[in-house]
């Protein structure tokens, strides 16, 4: 089993008219973080719920572990394990009860299923919480606890989505922490979905860009800023109306250069000495720059470059707004 | 590792848990505990003892007309007996008991099973929007044993609640009738499981799809008094009118009504009795089937 996962044009339609995903295909190799980074309604969780079997898809076939969702359904659910998006532990129970409670629904043996609860409450340091109703958690602990939830069957391939919505900055990096603990302990797959840049830079070994349903791009992070081509060059000259495009692209290195709102997207490779260049050829014209930036290319650039966009806010449906809505109070506890 | 749990677990592992989990919230929570057990009791006071109708017949101001010659004390007397005996025979022939508040301490127990087991279909409804469904639904317990939790769950509850409103209506005097046995109380509760597994499974049939609380609660504000005026729970069927008697018919609550009535108040009457056990016994079977049926359809969308 090379791959633990083979997505193959998997195509889900709500309602006969609404494409949520649009015949996305890609593999998740044995052993690896595979990111899932996209805007608020771009099909993230959508392809989740389809691929743990939740939901059914229209068409195209996934095989996980082995087993196709659509087949084996049995199958593909023993071998994952699902944190999902909402806070999903009984808040009426203990942390322990909770643990327990997935561990049945597995039918994982009692005397199995403590030891393991037990093991998994003190990795992610909720021990001391085990017997406090999960309604006296914080957003942080309620995330772990849904980690550990999730890994109570062992699971070959982890579905996490949205691991850190709703929580802080710095409980955000210690759920990091937890999920790469988490993993260096079971050394399973782990498939996430985010739409925090950052954390699919940190964290991810391969990601993908989704947008709207499709998968724009696929690969490590670094080879996706790699495939840039090198700096990202912006500036804006005192002459809004006048075009130098031209001008720019004739400095050798630089490799493209696109006007956006008015300021110029330039790609260039060594861009910390093609830049002053840049500027004297500007200058030579009788144009005077006004702002000037040069980046690294980070995801962030990469994100805009596939899609021609920041990472936007979408408006969602009424459902999901509810969910996020819950996930968000309850995070902030 | 995953193989082995799959080998030696039983098609219908995790159900127990799941049950649970639902009872868990209510016998932990003293405050919902109590009022559960209150609210029989208070309907109990109020349609029992409040609505006193047996007390109509026994007024003592009936006036006696003025009769010529006199009566004497022991005619006043044999009349007096007559009036009261005259009224012992309607309320026997109207409620087949003479006294209301046990006619009516046994429709409660219909009453409670029925508000019971309507709120099932609200939990399913949540369990939906808060995501703890979709959690469930990706993990291998069988999908007919997340709709069976919510119905044993309402079954284990109304069994519970019927047991105290039967134990404070023999507190507060209830009148058994000349078959009565404490062994008649398993048939009772057999009827109660078999009402509630029909009806919870009716209700969570309803909102096996909505992840809209406000229609279950609609659904729930059309369907709970026309169930339960439409049924012999509060008052007798032959009484009503004839527009009413066929619905009166299907109604499961009168089905359970009556089987309780007759096992704890009535003569028994065993053909009536087997038949109201066989029709409970279909009702039952048919809604647990068709609500499993429609779990492995529409419980994943």
């Amino acid at each position: 089993m090379a791959d633990a996962l083979v997505v193959k044009g998997l195509t889900k339609v709500f309602n006969n008219n609404l494409v949520a995903v649009d015949h996305i295909s890609f593999t998740v190799n044995e052993g690896e973080i595979f990111g899932f980074l996209g805007p608020n309604g771009a099909g993230k969780t959508t392809t989740i719920h389809m691929l743990t079997t939740v939901l059914k898809p229209k068409e195209g076939s996934a095989i996980v572990c082995g087993h196709d969702i659509a087949k084996e359904p049995t199958e593909v659910r023993n071998c994952i394990g699902v944190v999902p998006q909402e806070y999903t532990a009984d808040e009426d129970l203990t942390g322990l009860e909770n643990i327990l409670l997935c561990a049945d629904l597995y039918g994982i043996p009692r005397e199995i299923s403590k030891k393991r609860a037990e093991e998994l409450l003190k990795l992610v340091e909720l021990t001391k919480f085990k017997d406090k109703q999960v309604q006296t958690y914080s957003g942080g602990m309620r995330r772990r606890l849904e980690l550990a939830c999730g890994l109570i069957n062992r699971p070959h391939l982890f579905f996490l989505d949205e691991p850190t919505l709703g929580l802080d900055v710095q409980t955000r990096m210690a759920t990091w922490d937890y999920i790469r603990l988490l993993k260096k302990e079971y050394g399973m797959t782990i498939f996430m979905t985010t739409h925090y840049l950052e954390e699919a830079d940190m964290l991810c070994e391969r990601v993908a860009i989704i947008d709207r349903g499709k998968i724009i791009a696929v690969g490590a992070p670094n080879e996706l800023k790699e495939k840039l081509g090198g700096d990202i060059m912006t500036l804006s000259i005192k002459d809004a109306n006048a075009d130098i495009s031209g001008i720019i692209q004739k400095v050798p290195k630089v490799k493209e250069v696109k006007k956006q709102d008015g300021a110029y997207r330039i790609k260039v490779e060594d861009g910390e000495e093609t830049a002053p260049i840049i500027l004297d050829a500007i200058r030579a014209q009788g144009h005077s720059v006004t702002r000037l930036s040069l980046t690294k290319p980070t995801l962030d650039e990469v994100y805009l470059e596939y899609t021609g966009k920041s990472l936007r806010e979408e408006e969602e449906s009424k459902e999901s707004m509810f969910r996020q809505r819950a996930t968000l109070r309850r995070a902030r506890g | 590792m995953s193989q082995k749990n799959s080998n030696s677990r039983s098609p219908v592992h995790g159900l127990w848990a799941l049950t649970n989990r639902e009872l868990k919230k209510w016998y932990k929570n003293p405050y919902l505990l109590i009022m559960s057990i209150i609210q029989p009791l208070i309907w109990m006071g109020l349609f029992g003892r409040a609505m006193n109708i047996g007390a109509i017949f026994t007024s003592t101001q009936i006036p006696i007309p003025q009769l010529t010659p006199p009566l004497t004390d022991i005619q006043k007397l044999q009349l007096g007996n007559a009036f009261s005996n005259l009224s012992t025979q309607i309320m026997k022939d109207t409620f087949g008991t003479s006294d209301y508040f046990s006619y009516m301490s046994v429709g409660i127990i219909s009453f409670v099973t029925l508000f019971t087991t309507m709120f099932s279909g609200m939990s399913i409804v949540w369990d939906r929007r808060l995501g703890f469904l979709n959690k469930v639904l990706s993990t291998p317990v069988a999908r007919g044993s997340i709709l069976m939790s919510k119905v044993f769950n309402a079954v284990i509850r109304s069994i519970i609640q019927a047991a105290i409103v039967l134990g404070f209506a023999f507190a507060l005097n209830l009148q058994v009738g000349p078959d009565f046995t404490p062994f008649n109380l398993l048939g009772v509760f057999a009827a109660i499981f078999l009402i509630s597994i029909g009806l919870s499974s009716i209700f969570i049939a309803i909102a096996i799809r909505s992840t809209r609380w406000e229609t279950q609660m609609a659904v729930m504000n059309l369907l709970n008094l026309p169930l339960l005026f439409a049924s012999n729970a509060l008052f007798p069927t032959k009484l009503m009118p004839d527009w009413l008697q066929p619905l009166t018919k299907i109604n499961p609550i009168t089905y359970a009504t009556d089987a309780t009535r007759q096992l704890v108040l009535y003569q028994i009457n065993m053909q009536q009795l087997i038949f109201d056990f066989v029709f409970l016994g279909v009702f039952a079977a048919v809604f647990a089937t068709i609500s499993i049926m429609l779990s492995w359809r529409y419980l994943s969308r």
